[in-house]
């Protein structure tokens, strides 16, 4: 009984929001907007098996790969570059001349490069990387005095130091990254395909606009919201037990900051 | 042989805005087995000398040997228990795999038991696979000194190890230190700034001055191998030798220079 209250708690406004967008588009009946009806079947027609294999997965497939590669560089450098100060002073004005550049900018560079077909991937690593590279640096060099010494003092092995010290401490910080980053590999993901690709949610995008077809832009566009809940879900998840330890009230304090 | 010397001992710290001297000269030397208590004033310089004699800074001036041997470096039989003990436990390890954690050269079975062994020493044998943030200050503080003894070092330095604990926490710990010292024979260096802690304690107290510290006394603890809160505490020998202290700690003039 407990959980139903929570859940319609959490999901009346969504669905009062649905309801009203029915009545309004349908009152209006405006050729732009859609009413949400009528995208459930423009999506049931577009998500079909063919489309399935051919977009939806790749498409997919292209964001998690290019977030995963993101968030491997960015840990391991960061890690490393957080302990560094040499290598943090050296290297930190070409970091940030790198990421002020905006990400998209890199899509007609990346096709150019690597050709159009193939410049999803890079785009998409190279823009996810920064959040969580600089994220895990900041949390790495925020390593607590006593721990250092604690680790110095019981002769602790570098991969113990780096692995059980140095990560632990900076995961916080890097969860809130791998967020960032995550939502940062959905736009790139989009953005390239819309803008040159074969295949992939963008450009079912660009198609459905091509055709004069709203509720399958609709359709495509409620798809990608889809996603990025779903995802951010699972990640926040995966934050929950990754950071089992953290005492309770700090855990339900940072899911309220970071609007989780 | 000395278990530890300190020779001429003196460290100054340089910052920004200019530099302030810490410790000066200090000296005394450490019998394997003891348990010598220094006590000071707040402030004097009890952590820096920790912080030298355990090797995490290098002092400016003088030196301290170990079996003999001149510290450079942490020394790999020496273990402390830190001031700040709730920082010095790792929060994501639990309670028995924050005290396994510096038993990487043991095999996995002898880690087991050893920190088991420790846990149990200090009282804490239902707790192991509790979190740190779980339990209570005085709970941690015991987490933080098992370790230290599972560590089983040649010395062992804690860092006013009892100062912020309420009293009866305290008293317990005090009981706890002194009969796993008998127990493993570890010899202590033990920093304080209770005067009367520092001569329950101790089989000797060395008195510092106020900053920069120096060594104003070296006292023998007169009370024998067994103490106990309420009568050692209410003894002649314990009520004199702690007047001598506080007078001592009172009277010391900053040296001036
Ligand atoms: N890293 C540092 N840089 C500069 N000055 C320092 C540093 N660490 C300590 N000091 C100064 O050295 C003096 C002695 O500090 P220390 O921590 O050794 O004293 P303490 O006797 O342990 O004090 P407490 O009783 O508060 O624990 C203090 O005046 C302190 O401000
Ligand atoms: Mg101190």
């Amino acid at each position: 009984m407990n959980r139903l209250l929570r859940f319609a708690h959490r999901w009346i406004v969504f669905a009062v929001a649905v309801v009203v967008w029915e009545l309004l588009t349908r009152a209006a009946a405006h050729p732009y907007f859609s009413p949400p009806s009528t995208i459930a079947e423009a999506a049931v027609r577009l998500w079909s098996s063919d489309s399935l294999t051919e977009d939806i997965v790749p498409g997919i497939g292209r964001l998690l790969l290019g977030w995963a590669v993101a968030a491997v560089i960015g840990v391991v450098l960061g890690v490393l570059l957080g302990r560094s100060n040499t290598a943090r002073l050296a290297l930190g004005p070409v970091f940030n001349f790198l990421r002020s550049i905006p990400p998209p900018l890199l899509v007609p560079f990346f096709a150019a490069t690597v050709g159009i077909t193939r410049m999803q991937l890079p785009v998409i690593i190279f823009g996810a990387v920064w959040p969580v590279l600089l994220n895990t640096v900041d949390g790495a060099r925020g390593v607590d005095s006593t721990k250092v010494d604690t680790a110095r003092v019981f002769k602790l092995s570098r991969a113990q130091w780096l692995l059980g010290v140095v990560l632990p401490s900076a995961l916080p910080k890097v969860f809130a990254g791998l967020r960032l980053s995550l939502s940062m590999s959905l736009i790139l993901m989009v953005i390239s395909e819309l803008v040159g690709s074969l295949n992939g949610i963008g450009y079912q995008l660009a198609l459905a606009k091509d055709n004069y077809d709203a509720p399958g832009m609709w359709a495509w566009i409620v798809l990608l919201g889809v996603l990025g809940y779903l995802f951010n879900s699972l990640l926040l998840l995966l934050e929950r037990r990754a950071l089992a330890w953290q005492p309770r009230h700090s855990l339900e304090a940072r899911a309220l900051a970071t609007g989780g | 042989m000395k278990m530890l010397e300190v020779r001429g001992l003196g460290h100054t710290y340089r910052g920004k805005d200019g530099t302030h001297t810490a410790i000066d000269g200090l000296e005394f030397t450490v019998d394997p087995g003891e348990l010598v208590c220094v006590v000071g004033p707040s402030g004097c310089g009890k952590s820096t000398l920790l912080r030298t004699i355990s090797g995490l800074i290098k002092p400016t001036r003088g030196s301290v040997s170990l079996h003999g041997n001149p510290v450079d470096g942490v020394p790999s039989d020496l273990s402390v228990v830190f001031q700040d003990y709730s920082r010095s436990l790792f929060p994501w390890l639990s309670v028995t795999k924050n005290v396994e954690f510096p038993l990487r050269k043991l095999t996995r079975r002898n880690r087991t038991t050893r920190a088991a062994e420790a846990l149990a020493a200090v009282g804490l044998d239902g707790a192991g696979r509790k979190y740190p943030w779980q339990l209570s200050g005085g709970m941690q503080q015991r987490v933080a000194i098992a370790r230290a003894l599972a560590y089983r070092p040649s010395l062992l330095l804690m860092d006013e190890p009892f100062a912020s604990v309420d009293a009866q926490t305290r008293f317990e710990l005090e009981d706890l230190l002194l009969r796993v010292r008998r127990e493993q024979d570890t010899t202590v260096l033990l920093v304080t700034h209770d005067i009367d802690e520092s001569v329950y304690l101790g089989d000797r107290v060395l008195v510092l001055s106020k900053s920069p510290a120096t060594v104003v006394a070296d006292l023998d603890v007169p009370l024998g191998q067994h103490r106990d809160q309420i009568t050692t505490r209410s003894s002649d020998a314990f009520v004199d030798l702690r007047a001598r202290v506080a007078g001592l700690l009172t009277s010391a003039p900053a040296r001036v220079r």
